[in-house]
């Protein structure tokens, strides 16, 4: 029988405890705001499986506490056995569902063209235009960000309606990029100052012109960059319902709008509810677990300067 | 800043055959016009049912202006290309609604009805001065607002907790994350009324029945919708603040936090006289994007409580998207809204001179 000798003396065991515990503390505390964060989504995925009476008496957890249906899907047509016939439902659902990823990519893929070459060239050249200098030009392209879409809101529909855009795929997508705009310079601007100017002077000497110099150097090495600006884009714009119940009203409103219309005061389905909106938010939780580091890296940096 | 000398060795012909673009294509975009606002005012028919042709004038229009610049100027012209195209999209879309917007305030423009759009002066300011609901909005936006400091504490201590050295980083990142990925409409009915209206079933409903609250009142007491606003939006926006504050602890130095651990400075101490001073200036960024980004707040009032009970969660956007959608008069929505834009760009702009003074290095 070997007994210990040496021991940790007491204060160091006490340095202990209270690491561990503090330890404990963080990892609680982390798992209570996963919990808060997951919960919501895991309620709305179960939700679109449940029955009536599973709703009404409040049942969690699959399998346990109830039997999963296909209630909510087979209203959309997208339950195992309605999948192969027709569904007006369906179709419906996935008219909406198209007209959101055309706006949405669209708006997001012009913006950060546009956003790039505009922080590109403010963080390249001087410009001046009538008297407005670099920092005037911009200040115009960030100030845009604190105009509130209301402001807009009301003058663009008139404005649509004396063009007859309203109800478009191109008016939703025109003012999606304008109002992720502002994101985009921000982003990138950042971006371009970190990449150094000799590499276009080497390339110039090497005799490529200076938009040949932007596309075949600059470009790549942005890229990251890019795809950030453009994911935050996309999240914004899928997302986007005060526009969209504006602008918008039988052709090419998208998902939102759909999701919102879908209720009568009393007697809501919920099933269905959860079904419309757990599709809705699929893709982004798709691009939120896949991309969650270009997420990030954007918004990093636009924090840090 | 690049700077680059060039030859432009730019001809008579490119100078002539870019001015005639220019101008040929101005040209044409004024008679469109023209003609555009005979037709509106009746005095010729020409068939032309709405301003689309004058918008299609004004992108040829663009094109040559950009094309112009290349012909002309040559090599600054193609850098002019850079910033041209962005500058013509933002102004184009931005400043002529704005324009536009202030003539629409001083009008009385029902758009579905055929009257079409007369001025009637100073009428929308005087109704705007005796609005309640305006200004209830209005206050609301203070309380809205202010809910932005316990969201940002929040914030702040997950992003120290992530910052800590801590097992399934990644996991905790992602699952903070996804709360900002969802969509408003999607948020408020499958949390803020699934989760917690359902009665008695619901699991928010359930758990408070189990902590003694017997009856939970949601959306009919003031206070407790704006409560629930406030909650829903802290949710989806809290990661947003994390993810920024997150980055800037992470940008801070290891040697600080050794350093000052030598000089005996441990937990709370090390935290406010390191940590804290080190992230000001992040802080401060963020908290202005969280403010013009709470500015906006509309999607989640108009759909989780459609501003009620009467009127008390109403943001100001979404007052006025009520406001258009119960009258369908652009005239008074629009001045409301300018209003708004006023107070923005004037508090706004007292903020960030705050921010400022807070955030340059004292001496």
């Amino acid at each position: 029988m070997t007994t210990q000798i040496f021991h940790d003396s007491a204060s160091d065991r006490l340095y202990r405890t209270k690491f561990w515990s503090g330890r404990t503390a963080i990892y609680i505390a982390l798992l209570i705001w996963a919990f808060i964060c997951l919960f919501p989504i895991f309620w709305t995925a179960t939700t679109s499986f449940k029955s009536a009476a599973d709703v009404m008496k409040g049942n969690m957890i699959p399998w346990l506490e109830y039997a999963p249906k296909w209630l909510g899907w087979k209203k959309l047509g997208l339950s195992p056995d309605t999948i192969f016939e027709y569904s007006a439902a369906r179709d419906e659902f996935l008219r909406r569902f198209v007209n959101s990823v055309v706006i949405s990519t669209t708006a997001s893929v012009l913006a950060v063209a546009l956003g790039s070459i505009a922080a590109y060239g403010l963080s390249r050249f001087e410009y001046k235009f009538l008297r407005f200098g670099n920092s005037d030009i911009s200040f115009f392209f960030l100030s845009q960000l604190i105009m509130p879409p209301v402001v807009m809101a009301l003058p663009f529909l008139a404005l649509y309606k004396e063009l007859n855009l309203l109800d478009t795929k191109i008016g939703l997508i025109a003012i999606y990029a304008l109002s992720v705009l502002p994101i985009v310079v921000w982003i990138m601007r950042d971006q371009f100052e970190s990449i150094p100017t000799e590499l276009e002077e080497a390339a110039m000497v090497d005799g490529l012109s200076i938009w040949g110099a932007f596309t075949t150097i600059i470009l790549p090495i942005a890229l990251p960059g890019m795809v950030a600006a453009a994911i935050l884009c996309l999240v914004l714009t899928w997302n986007e319902y005060f526009f969209a119940t504006l602008l918008t009203s039988t052709v090419a409103n998208t998902l939102p709008v759909m999701v919102a219309s879908k209720t009568g005061s009393q007697g809501i389905e919920w099933w269905t509810m959860a079904a419309i909106s757990f599709a809705s938010i699929l893709p982004l939780l798709f691009v939120g677990i896949l991309l969650e580091r270009f997420i990030i890296k954007g918004m990093a940096a636009g924090a840090i300067k | 800043m690049l700077h680059v000398v060039t030859a432009d060795n730019v001809g008579r012909v490119r100078l002539t055959l870019g001015s005639v673009l220019l101008w040929g294509s101005l040209a044409i975009l004024g008679l469109v016009a023209l003609a555009q606002l005979m037709q509106t005012y009746g005095i010729v028919d020409l068939g032309l049912s709405n301003w689309r042709p004058t918008l299609y004038a004004y992108l040829v229009f663009s094109v040559c202006l950009c094309v112009t610049q290349v012909l002309r100027r040559g090599e600054h012209g193609k850098r002019d290309l850079f910033i041209l195209p962005p500058l013509l999209f933002v102004l184009s879309l931005a400043i002529f609604p704005l324009v536009f917007g202030l003539v629409l305030a001083f009008s009385d423009w029902n758009l579905s009805s055929a009257a079409g759009r007369h001025f009637n002066g100073l009428a929308n300011v005087r109704q705007l001065l005796s609005d309640v609901f305006f200004w209830t909005a209005m206050g609301n936006m203070i309380w809205y607002l202010l809910a932005i400091l316990p969201e940002f504490v929040i914030a702040f201590g997950l992003a120290l907790m992530l910052n800590a050295q801590i097992r399934a980083q990644k996991f905790f990142r992602v699952a903070f994350l996804l709360p900002l990925m969802l969509s408003p409409v999607a948020v408020s009915w499958m949390i803020g009324k699934s989760m917690f209206v359902t009665q008695p079933a619901g699991p928010v409903v359930s758990f408070l029945q189990f902590l003694g609250v017997d009856r939970p009142v949601f959306y009919s007491n003031p206070w407790a919708a704006r409560l629930m606003v406030m909650l829903l939006d802290a949710w989806t926006f809290i990661p947003f603040m994390m993810i920024m504050i997150l980055a800037g602890l992470q940008a801070i130095p290891k040697e600080l936090h050794e350093a000052a651990r030598v000089d005996g400075a441990t937990g709370w101490r090390a935290f406010w006289e390191v940590t804290f001073p080190m992230m000001i200036s992040v802080s401060v960024t963020t908290l202005l994007i969280r403010i013009i980004f709470k500015l906006k707040l509309a999607d989640l009032v108009i759909t989780l409580t459609a501003g009620g009970p009467g009127g008390a969660t109403d943001s100001v956007t979404s007052f006025i998207y009520r406001e258009y959608r119960e009258r369908s008069n652009v005239g008074y929505g629009t001045l409301l809204a300018i209003v708004y834009l006023i107070v923005i760009v004037i508090v706004m702009t007292a903020l960030t001179k705050v921010a400022e003074k807070a955030t340059r290095p004292k001496t």
